[in-house]
């Protein structure tokens, strides 16, 4: 492998109090050196003037379909769609069809990803058998063939008896268990949030009291248990004023919002039954939207991730009520931030740097990525003023269920390194 | 002719249009009295019904108004349409708009069906009712009724007393007399109440004795009696006891104020028999209204011919 040169890019990795124009010399699949002015003998030399650089971005909540699901997305493809969209990792839930909860549908997606995917995938194994909330999965058994966390996204614990079970058992293992908080006797059939636009658009709507009483339990079950819990798509102000009061309090909590949950709000409806503005939990309020955004640039909100769930358009195109929850995210998430954080100078590069890329690895353990000698070679460079127009036709994803297409943004990657390799280069997906 | 191409919603309407459509509904109503009740004003247009959900009244209303009117009214019921055997509700809605049909009632199951219609069909779209969202012509009959017994919509207070969380009657009924001048008051125990009523533009009382004295109109809506889990309320026999009308209720009320019920009604829960059948419920009126609303509906919709000449 020929040794690369980042040259003259802006270096962003706060983990190692960095911002500057610097180059980064990356050999054999790890960072070699970072510095001023290397020398480019023997380098292939990619000109980075005018591009941040930053570790590797990490989506720890993404759906990839399979096993079960092919015709929505693949492990392939959702990992094209992650280099699109500059991610150079991606944990995987488990709520696939049939869930991930064994060893061996682990060691699948390990073997399938290290087979078909461009850029890392790490899987999720399920905390309960069968996602179904009444008994253990084999947390040790999965972990040992690679599963990173445990969770069971798309429908959570129930049982505050059994979270406490798998919580307390997950404990010996230090591994993270990731809450998908939603009481079902609240959250009931609701499909919007409960509030305006579920009385005038006559749609069942689901409380944010449904989130909050879930996510102030398992607080409370990760302090007693002492297990590391991170909360997944927050979606309300509440519940991330219960995340700030038990960080306050010392509790071992990390929390996630998505994209769509800081950009957009229930009045993005308009009264217009629109499927692609469904997901669970659903578009609140712009105070929660405000909120969140708050959250997340406070540090209370450590991740942003995109929860991209990929769906048919003949499933999204029924009626509202029957459509399934949930939008595609990979691929927009990179450009949404820039244009409506950093762009607008909210958010610092340093705080885009550990919102997508330290605070991720941290929440699940995953080995570090730094901008210095020693380091994986996993890399994510981003063109800030890049135009981006949200095209269907140009997703990496094999669906194309998102709000966002039609909107023009500013800045996406445009390299992503991962190990030292290329999964996109020049804005393009690189083949296996 | 209306400003709407459709009515989905009461929003889709201005108060001009509300106007136009019951000072239209007057003159059919005279038609419907005659004994040759038909008027040649729609011949050769085509309407559907399309009921993706069970109905009887509502449907029937529609097919006579389409009648009267000489229009060919076909019904497409749930049972019978394509969408029990998986075909989407928009490939039902392209195929109708490929039998070149002109206007489609839709009653469905689910709210924003009438939308969907609209979005995908060259043809008028009625909505007829759309899951617990709105039912816009009920909203029509129910005002035309009010302004024959009232004389003004204007100034009225109206209740609107029971499931209002899941009623698109209340869905469209609130806004179109808000539209219209009046104002309206919900009352229900909190368990069936929508979570912003404000946003619908009613006032919220939990106590019907407290507004009755107050209300021109008491609007009683059926209580389903069939839904059995996590019951919104502890009995029949308690809901009766405390929203429902009796007589010594409506002996509470202004003399000349109405009861109304958009039906069926389940007496002895939500409305007593003595009231029911009493001369201040104006409840058969409401149905004679249905048909007179509707054609009018389909008449300015479809840019009938004048009604005087077409008479």
């Amino acid at each position: 492998m020929l040794n690369l040169l980042l040259k003259g890019g802006r270096v962003v990795d706060p983990q190692v109090e960095l911002d500057q124009v610097a180059d980064v010399l990356i050999k054999d699949g790890l960072i070699a050196e970072v510095g001023v002015d290397l020398d480019t003998a023997g380098c292939e030399v990619l000109d980075c003037t005018g591009r941040v650089v930053v570790p590797g971005l990490v989506d720890l909540h993404v759906h990839l379909r399979e096993p079960g699901r092919e015709d929505l997305e693949t492990i392939r493809t959702g990992a094209r769609a992650a280099a699109r969209g500059g991610f150079s990792a991606v944990c995987a839930m488990p709520n696939t069809v049939s869930p991930i909860d064994s060893g061996a549908k682990v060691r699948f997606i390990v073997e399938r990803a290290a087979a078909d995917a461009i850029v890392r995938v790490h899987p999720i194994g399920a905390c309960t058998t069968g996602q179904k909330g009444e008994s253990l999965a084999e947390i040790g058994d999965m972990l040992a063939e690679g599963a990173v966390a445990f969770s069971d996204d798309g429908r959570g614990v129930q049982s505050a008896g059994m979270t406490r079970r798998v919580m307390d058992y997950a404990k010996a293992f230090e591994t993270t268990i990731i809450s998908h908080c939603e009481d079902e006797s609240l959250a009931a059939s609701g499909v919007v949030n409960e509030g305006a636009v579920s009385t005038s658009m006559g749609l069942a709507g689901q409380p944010a009291i449904a989130e909050e009483v879930i996510v102030a339990r398992d607080i409370m079950l990760a302090e007693l248990t002492g297990c590391r819990l991170h909360l997944a798509h927050l979606s309300s102000a509440g519940s991330a004023e219960l995340v700030r009061q038990a960080k306050a309090r010392g509790i071992r909590v990390s929390a996630e919002v998505t994209p769509h949950h800081l950009f957009l709000d229930e009045n993005a409806f308009a009264g217009r039954y629109d499927t692609y503005l469904k997901m669970n939990p659903p578009l609140r309020t712009a105070n929660d939207r405000e909120a969140l955004v708050a959250a997340l640039l406070d540090g209370t909100i450590d991740c942003v991730a995109t929860d991209h769930a990929p769906h048919g358009l003949h499933e999204k195109e029924r009626e509202f009520e029957l459509a399934p929850f949930g939008i595609t995210g990979l691929e927009t998430a990179v450009p949404l931030v820039v244009t409506n954080l950093v762009a607008t100078e909210k958010m610092s590069w340093s705080q885009f740097a550990r919102a997508l890329a330290i605070a991720p690895r941290a929440a699940l353990g995953l080995v570090e990525v730094k901008m210095a000698s020693g380091s994986d070679a996993d890399i994510t460079i981003i063109d800030p003023e890049a135009e981006v127009k949200v095209e269907a036709d140009r997703f990496e994803s094999k669906s194309v269920n998102s709000p966002f297409v039609g909107l023009t943004l500013k800045g996406r990657a445009t390299e992503v390194i991962v190990g030292g390799r290329f999964a996109l280069r020049s804005g393009e997906v690189v083949s296996l | 002719m209306l400003s709407c191409k459709h009515i989905t919603t009461v929003q889709d309407m201005t108060a001009e249009d509300i106007a136009k459509i019951l000072d239209t509904a007057e003159s059919f109503i005279e038609v419907s009295e005659r004994t040759i009740k038909k008027l040649p004003t729609l011949r050769g247009r085509t309407i559907i019904n399309l009921f993706l959900e069970p109905s009887t009244r509502t449907r029937t209303s529609f097919e006579i108004a389409a009648k009267r009117l000489s229009a060919d009214a076909i019904n497409m019921t749930g049972s019978a349409s394509a969408t029990v055997k998986g075909e989407s509700l928009r490939d039902t809605a392209k195929t109708l708009s490929a039998m070149a049909c002109d206007l489609v009632v839709v009653r469905h199951a689910y709210a924003g069906a009438a939308q969907i219609l609209a979005e995908c069909m060259d043809s008028h779209v009625v909505n007829g009712g759309d899951g617990k969202h709105q039912h816009p012509t009920q909203a029509l009959l129910d005002l035309f009724t009010m302004r024959t017994h009232l004389g003004r919509l204007a100034g009225l207070k109206v209740g609107i007393i029971g499931d209002i969380a899941h009623s698109r009657v209340a869905g469209s009924l609130i806004p179109a007399l808000r539209l219209m001048g009046a104002s309206v008051v919900v009352v229900a125990p909190p368990t069936l109440m929508p979570s912003r009523p404000d946003v619908l533009g009613a006032e919220v009382s939990y106590s019907l004795d407290e507004v009755l004295p107050d209300l021109d109109v008491a609007y009683m809506l059926r209580i389903q009696s069939e839904r059995s889990d996590r019951m919104p309320f502890p009995s029949l026999r308690e809901y009766a006891r405390f929203y429902g009308l009796n007589s010594a209720r409506l002996a509470s009320m202004k003399p000349e104020a109405i009861v109304m019920h958009p039906g069926p009604i389940n007496r002895g829960v939500e409305i007593s028999s003595a009231v029911a059948d009493s001369p201040r419920a104006v409840i058969l009126d409401q149905v004679t209204a249905g048909v007179a609303v509707r054609m009018a509906v389909m008449y300015l919709l479809l840019g009938g011919v004048d009604v005087e000449s077409a008479s």
